[in-house]
């Protein structure tokens, strides 16, 4: 690893004013269990960290009046989990984090870490770049090793999948996110936060270099039927093959309307308005959440070795429907 | 940025001054500027779990912690988890039903073990299992080593519990 400066500010208008206009300048340290080790293989190397942990207002979990849910950023995944409010009322929540392995991660990364993860990619993390390209600026996914990588949004320039657990559950629940920086604080629905980069100095999420995420807003999900199901390679430390977060409005039997939301098969979490719009109005069955899950897929393409993930991503949308439907035990 | 930083941390339940170069990860500040070297050093990236200390009773890898991140924080390696001559149960288990063959994981195990039975003195096979999942064993004995847990929970929870004849000799 590099040298670097440190700070460890104790407010977040001192740790803004602590970053830089680039990545080079300065990077926010939360719980580094990314952080070092892009550092470590000289992914990134910025002169200076400044340390988000001693930045009280940056943790924990809170009701606010009107019945929605205040995670700070610095929540570490494992008090998310521990969380009594997040166990009564956001079952996919749970079982993402749960997801999130192992023990030891859990304590360390932080949830406002988890959306800001960079991806897993391994042309990425050798070094080629986010858009992966060899010398001459060709692409080198598509036909390379991309068994791993996005089956949906990736007719380029991106192919890589987005790797955090929380989005897609944290999307499906209507989650905002409030966004620090020398202009002030900015709310915007973490949809939107996520997006593919189109050139090389793009990252895959609207974060300046000079901002920090403090804070995520969970509207109540009274009402509201909630799972995540994640397909996996191994239940230890990995990355899920692919994983999808419903949220089901319920009116009586019949869902009134349904998000649905996949991770780890696409830039950017991956909302499918086919299987959305046509679970409103449904009564929940298998053969129903076994036809949302085809129409999730239904724009899905191969490349040359992650065919497999399309069946992945289709079933993880029908199971997390069930789950939902069981009251997302886990 | 080559100067080296002063800072006091409390390991073991001393608390010491050290000097460091200030982008040293924990793990080597433990094993290079204080020659702690239990705690073992694997893959570097958060798979392996072998780095594993308890910080503030956590367990958290030690490779993926600036040393700086640690001032005021109470950390545990393994050369603190015995009692002065008297070994943890963890340990005198580990040892007793062999749940050691090569031993480089073995820190990392007996640290995140110690935490669970911490806040968890009965924990089931499946608590266990879920407990030590991230810590990689390449002999791949985990079976001795979720014995050699539940030993020890039985012990420190005060009853007189013995080693299965099996998980010593093998079944016959």
């Amino acid at each position: 690893m590099r040298g670097f400066e440190y700070a460890s500010p104790t407010t977040k208008e001192q740790a803004v004013s602590l970053l830089g206009s680039s990545d080079d300048d300065a990077m926010a340290l939360a719980g580094g269990t990314d952080l070092l080790s892009l550092m470590k293989d000289d992914i990134v190397a910025p002169r200076r960290l400044v340390n988000l942990k001693d930045v009280a207002e940056l943790r924990g979990i809170r009701l606010l009046p009107d019945g929605s849910l205040r995670i700070g950023a610095l929540v570490t995944v494992q008090e998310l989990l521990d969380n009594a409010i997040v166990k009564r009322g956001y079952a996919s929540l749970i079982h993402a984090a749960d997801g999130i392995t192992s023990p030891q991660i859990r304590a360390m990364g932080t949830v406002g870490g988890d959306l800001c993860q960079r991806p897993r990619c391994w042309y990425y993390r050798a070094g080629f770049g986010l858009l992966a390209k060899d010398k001459d600026g060709a692409a080198l996914v598509p036909e390379g090793d991309n068994r791993y990588h996005a089956i949906l949004g990736n007719t380029g320039p991106a192919y890589f999948v987005n790797p955090s657990s929380l989005a897609p559950a944290l999307i499906a629940l209507g989650a905002k996110l409030h966004i620090f920086g020398s202009g002030g604080q900015v709310e915007m629905n973490l949809e939107n936060f996520f997006a593919a980069p189109t050139s090389a100095n793009e990252k895959e999420y609207r974060l300046k270099p000079n901002e920090i995420v403090t804070e995520i807003i969970v509207p109540s999900a009274g009402g509201w039927k909630n799972a995540t199901y994640e397909v996996r390679q191994k239940e230890s430390l990995d990355w899920p093959l692919a994983a999808a977060s419903v949220a089901l409005k319920m009116s009586g039997k019949t869902i009134e309307s349904a998000r649905v939301v996949l991770g780890h098969v696409a830039p950017v979490p991956w909302r499918s308005g086919e299987a959305q719009a046509y679970l409103a109005g449904k009564t929940i069955s298998e053969q129903v959440a076994e036809t949302a899950g085809t129409l999730a897929v239904a724009r899905a393409s191969a490349m040359s070795h992650n065919g497999y993930k399309i069946q992945l991503a289709r079933v993880a949308v029908k199971r997390a429907i069930m789950k939902a439907a069981q009251g997302g035990q886990r | 940025m080559s100067d080296k930083s002063l800072l006091q941390l409390m390991v073991n339940g001393e608390t010491i001054e050290v000097a460091f170069a200030p982008h040293k990860t924990l793990l080597e500040v433990l094993r290079e500027d204080m020659n702690l070297i239990g705690t073992k050093h694997g893959c570097e990236l958060g798979e392996c779990g072998t780095c594993a200390v308890l910080i503030d009773g956590l367990p958290v890898l030690s490779c993926l912690v600036l040393g700086l991140d640690c001032e005021s924080r109470d950390i545990m390696t393994i050369e603190g988890m015995a009692s002065g001559p008297e070994l943890h149960p963890l340990q005198t288990t580990f040892a007793d039903l062999g749940a050691a063959q090569c031993g480089y994981c073995t820190p990392g195990f007996l640290l995140t073990a110690k935490e669970l039975l911490d806040k968890n003195p009965s924990p089931a096979r499946d608590e266990i299992r879920e407990a030590l999942a991230g810590n990689l064993c390449r002999c791949t004995g985990y079976i001795k080593i979720y014995e050699a847990v539940e030993l020890a929970a039985a012990l420190l929870r005060g009853e007189e519990a013995q080693p299965a004849r099996e998980s010593i000799y093998g079944s016959e």
